[in-house]
């Protein structure tokens, strides 16, 4: 499936910034077997007074941007195409939940796919009891890794709300789970914590959702904006599968992979710090078009 | 243990020694098992038993008094914050043979290669995790090891430069490390000030016995750092994160004492790779930082996003090979301290042989099997979180023996270690030797650690002959820290050939000498600039105060109109006079002194302590005084310290760029205060006796008798106070000093050009300079006030922005 996706972000501030470096996680990724960028550009406005790329620990690529002079908006504009062609795997041969450990504990590696990574708390994602309680609740020690991962998954899409307002991107996962609600990146850390609280190494991922469903099928949350979903790793056989736990569904071709990460700080689409005394605005438009 | 008298030298030939009973099952630095004096201890205790308890005092008071003198402290956490604490010296030395020193060096080495080694391959292949000498789980969970770093070779060629080793020796004599130091090692100057004050404690003794020195370590590893630059324009710098760090006074010090920059994160900036210090003179490359910052700190871009102290895209700094970081960023992890359990094991892999000095043993639980025997033998092991990089004996919250386990858990103390399992470690309970403490007159023994620093130079890794040692404050070894009220002492390695005074001075043959160019960084120039017109307003208020008082106390009547209207002028500019030390001024020193504590690295420990003394004097009267009886001599009283403080900084202060920032920021102060009080008192509706005021606020009243035979009037005032250039007081004079020192600071002119400062307080001074006394109304001189303000807004821009 070919996708052109276009991103807009931009930012108003209330006086002028004098300095900004932000760290930009926009282009999606090239995964062999899954998905090809065929060609994408970020353009920047104002120009930057310094920009360069690079590929941070967990193979995502990274555009640094600087700016040393006053300015009062900013447009980080993306303009992608991709080949997706990732389809979810038809047969659950995953190890039971109780047979994981031992399997992890044969994967002694550190390179950046390595569960090891991901499977206590990180930066962004204590993990506080609460959630150990309410995804024990819903397995059994017999229970497939990926059907774990399925009913944890559906069963938050079941017992969340979905709501725009209630949280912001700093808000805590517990916090959100403890309301009951919030947007994808909520859904997705949520998941992440349960997951990682039965022993499941857990991950982020950002991308985007296809704007326009397919005919006859209901336009999924989350395609008006940046997305969100998880990684959960279900042995040595299976490795990595993706879940989307916003829309209680695996991922397959609607879902374009950008970066991933141990949780939101990892893949954050922008991240900086930058030198002002105003307040800022911001505002953000996708457009996912399959051809 | 036994104290036989007839054992030849025994202990009981000192009359010190009579209460000196070494612990059971504990080793003793100062007495052999048998009770007989280590003799690398006789020719010191032969000295201090020839003392009388006053002399001792006495020559103990000494040592604290230099430790004052130089203004050593440090930061104790406790619950009403932090607060600076006197150094706690125990000035009883540890004295340890060449000997002993020999197996500690030779161990500690081995060590610091194994290190190195060890994180070159964290951080490189991570064949050590892939061969099963280090589990995955145990590197990942660890918050010390930093991904970003992961794959960066550090350009030097090491990841380690400066290192040091808590170590203390067990029951059977041998020496052991209890803890790697490999993130930002402190503790080194700390030496050095003990060091320092030991030596004047025991003057000719120190002089006579064959102590080895410290001075050349530091030379060697100064050297080490200056040829690292490898361009010879580019800066070694020292990061700090702040006045608020405990051991800030360290960073200054070593700062000082090798002639390095200070600098905090917000100092530095990075500018297409390259690490670049802001200075007064513009950007300068900085191509060494040893860093006193932990890692995660240092890049709110690619490490912790949400710190305020560090240098965005520093790591792409270290990436790009532009700097060195001493050590290198992510070291941290090689204090993680279930890393104990492995590095024995490491050690045989990667260096063939068994390791030299042994460490803690220590089990990691997130095995299985180790876990086992860890349950097994629980009761007497110490337990402690497996991710802590923390001292041992620092937190008796995390740190504690099995057999107290129900003091600080509830449960079985089996399943909570099931249940913690790789976020625990065991240890085998150390138990430290003793070493001597000065009691009420006698010798104690007391549980002791040493703090051991190395350095790479050009000769490889180099150990300091001496170092730090930890001395608990009772029998119990985790009161050792001295958080805890533990103290520190100094460490004399005696012996072998005949030791040579060194001193970091005359060794021309250093590189450093040539080529190590000096600026300002801007951060500096601002606390400076501050700090000069902070104390100027101190001053100026408590003229004014001290003027209003008088006035006050002569008519009795608030309502006059010179009182009233001083009272206005006063409360106008924060310092109501309602009280008689207004809270006002308290703050005004605060504040200068919060700017200096900024710059200690520039500022003399006189100055320093000076201006404390002005702030707590002030915070003092204020809360003793209550009536107005005698504020006019507590005012005379502040002013002869704000003049005390003014002249030690004026007269001793290097005429660096620094010094002309102070001095500017007092000029300008002086000049707009003065502008402004002609302004208002000069007017022609006010009160009779305002001129009067001016001359004794303005400090001026003889000026104008020897020059002015005639009596006073407008003119004569505003000659004296406005435009007379021999008189401090007045504002063309001080116009003059600003202009003086504006057009010698960096990029005063470009090009044959002024640059814009450098005009902006020309204009302020020929007008001023052309203008005559009638032409001062207090129309105009608002109007000079208000250049003069904008002169402030001009400088930061230039030069501190």
């Amino acid at each position: 499936m070919f996708y052109d996706v276009t991103l807009e972000i931009t930012y108003d501030y209330a006086s002028p910034v004098n300095y900004g470096h932000h760290a930009l996680r926009l282009m999606p990724a090239t995964i062999p077997g899954e998905q090809t960028l065929i060609d994408g550009q970020i353009h920047i406005v104002p120009s930057p007074s310094e920009r360069h790329d690079r590929v941070d620990f967990f193979g995502n690529a990274v555009t640094d941007v600087v700016y040393r002079r006053n300015h009062s908006e900013l447009a980080f504009k993306l303009k992608a195409r991709i080949d997706r062609t990732a389809t979810p795997e038809a047969f659950d041969i995953s190890p039971p939940l109780n047979a994981l450990p031992k399997e992890l504990s044969a994967v002694q590696s550190l390179a950046p796919k390595a569960p090891v990574h991901f499977l206590s708390a990180s930066p962004r994602l204590p993990l506080d009891p609460a959630f150990a309680v309410y995804a024990q609740d819903l397995v059994v020690p017999g229970m497939s890794t990926i059907s774990a991962v399925e009913s944890i998954g559906k069963a938050l899409n079941r017992d969340m709300q979905f709501d725009a307002e209630a949280t912001t991107v700093d808000t805590p996962a517990i916090e959100a789970f403890e309301r009951r609600n919030g947007v994808c990146q909520d859904f997705s850390h949520i998941m992440i914590a349960c997951l990682r609280s039965i022993g499941i190494p857990a991950g982020y991922v950002s991308g985007f959702l296809r704007t326009i469903p397919p005919e006859g099928k209901e336009r999924l949350e989350g395609a008006d904006a940046m997305h969100a979903w998880v990684m959960a790793w279900c042995g040595i056989d299976i490795g990595w599968i993706e879940y989307d736990p916003t829309n209680a569904l695996r991922v397959g071709q609607d879902h374009i992979v950008v970066a991933h990460g141990r949780d939101y700080g990892d893949a954050a689409p922008v991240k900086g710090i930058l030198r002002t005394s105003g307040s800022q605005s911001t505002d953000h438009k996708v457009d996912v078009v399959p051809l | 243990m036994s104290l036989d008298e007839n054992a030849e030298p025994g202990a009981l030939r000192y009359g010190l020694l009579k209460a000196y009973r070494p612990f059971p099952d504990v080793s003793d630095e100062l007495l052999f098992p048998d009770g007989r004096v280590r003799p690398v201890w006789r020719p010191f205790l032969d000295h201090l038993s020839a003392l009388t308890a006053d002399e001792i005092a006495e020559r103990f008071a000494r040592g604290n008094q230099y430790l004052n003198d130089a203004g050593v402290y440090f930061r104790q956490y406790g619950q009403d914050g932090a607060n600076e604490r006197e150094w706690p010296l125990s000035h009883i030395p540890v004295i340890i043979s060449q000997d002993d020193w020999q197996v500690i060096t030779d161990g500690l080495t081995q060590r610091a290669e194994l290190l190195e080694q060890v994180v070159a391959d964290l951080y490189g292949d991570n064949s050590l995790v892939a061969n099963g000498y280090l589990p995955a789980s145990l590197i990942a969970q660890s918050s010390e090891w930093q991904r970003p770093l992961v794959g960066i070779k550090p350009k030097s060629g090491h990841f380690l430069h400066f290192l040091s080793f808590e170590i203390g020796r067990g029951p059977d004599g041998t020496w052991w490390v209890l803890s790697d130091r490999a993130q930002a090692p402190s503790g080194a100057g700390f030496a050095l000030e003990n060091r320092v004050a030991t030596g004047r404690v025991f003057n000719e003794f120190f002089a006579r016995a064959n102590v080895h020195r410290l001075a050349g370590f530091f030379r060697r590893f100064r050297d080490h750092l200056v040829e690292l630059r490898g361009e010879s324009e580019s800066r070694v710098s020292i990061l700090t994160p702040g006045p608020l760090n405990d051991t800030y006074f360290e960073h200054a010090y070593i700062a000082r004492y090798l002639g390095f920059m200070l600098l905090e994160g917000e100092d530095l900036t990075v500018e297409n790779g390259k690490l670049m210090v802001r200075t007064v003179a513009g950007l300068k490359p900085v191509s060494v930082l040893w860093r006193r910052l932990d890692a995660g700190w240092a890049d709110p871009v690619e490490l912790n996003e949400t710190s305020q102290i560090g240098t965005p895209g520093l790591v792409q700094a270290v990436r790009s090979g532009a700097v060195t970081m001493i050590n290198a960023l992510g070291t941290g992890v090689l204090e993680t301290r279930a890393l104990l359990a492995f590095l024995p094991r490491i050690s045989e892999h990667l260096l063939g042989e068994p390791l030299k000095l042994p460490n803690v043993a220590t089990w990691w639980c997130g095995e299985e099997a180790t876990r086992a025997y860890v349950k097994e033998h629980a009761e007497s092991m110490m337990f402690s979180p497996a991710l802590s990089t923390a001292l041992p004996f620092t937190s008796s919250k995390t740190d504690f023996i099995g057999k107290d386990f129900s003091k600080f858990h509830k449960g079985i103390l089996e399943s909570w270690i099931d249940s913690k399992s790789d976020k625990l470690v065991g240890q085998e309970a150390v138990t430290l030797s003793s070493s001597p403490a000065y009691d009420n007159g006698l010798l104690v023994p007391r549980p002791m650690s040493l703090r051991v620093f190395l350095a790479r130079t050009a000769n490889g890794w180099e150990v300091m002959a001496g170092g730090f040692a930890r001395i608990g404050r009772t029998e119990d070894a985790s009161a050792i820290a001295m958080q805890s009220g533990g103290s520190a002492a100094d460490v004399w390695i005696v012996g072998g050939q005949k030791q040579h005074k060194e001193t970091l001075l005359h060794q021309t043959e250093s590189p450093f000498f040539k080529s190590q160019p000096g600026t300002l960084p801007s951060r500096a120039a601002d606390n400076l600039f501050w700090l000069g017109r902070y104390v100027e307003r101190a001053e100026g208020a408590v003229r004014l105060l001290r003027a209003y008082h008088a006035r006050l106390m002569e008519t009795a009547d608030p309502e006059a109109p010179l009182v009233a209207l001083t009272a206005e002028y006063l409360d106008k500019i924060g310092m109501s006079p309602d009280e008689p030390v207004p809270a006002g001024l308290c703050d005004m020193l605060q504040s200068a002194v919060a700017s200096a504590s900024k710059v200690r690295d520039r500022f003399s420990v006189d100055g320093w302590l000076a201006l404390n003394d002005l702030a707590q004097t002030a915070n003092g009267v204020r809360r003793t005084m209550h009536g107005n009886a005698d504020v006019t001599r507590a005012m005379g009283l502040l002013l002869r310290k704000i003049t005390g403080f003014s002249g030690l900084v004026h007269e001793n202060m290097y005429r660096f760029i620094g010094w002309r920032f102070l001095s500017i920021g007092r000029a300008l102060e002086r000049a707009h205060r003065m502008a402004d009080l002609l302004s208002v008192f000069t007017d022609e509706e006010a009160p009779e006796g305002s001129l009067e005021l001016l001359l004794e606020v303005g400090d001026s009243a003889m000026s104008m008798s020897r020059h002015y035979a005639v009596s006073l009037s407008h003119t004569t005032v505003l000659d004296l106070l406005a435009m007379d250039i021999k008189n401090p007081r007045a504002v063309l004079y001080q116009l003059t000093d600003m202009k003086d020192h504006i057009s010698v600071l960096p990029n005063a002119t470009e090009n044959g050009h002024l640059s814009e400062l450098a005009r902006s307080v020309l204009q302020v001074h020929t007008r001023l300079a052309i203008a005559t006394p009638d032409t001062l109304t207090p129309d105009t001189l608002g109007d000079l006030r208000d250049q003069i303000a904008y002169l402030s807004v001009e400088l930061t821009d230039a030069y501190i922005r």
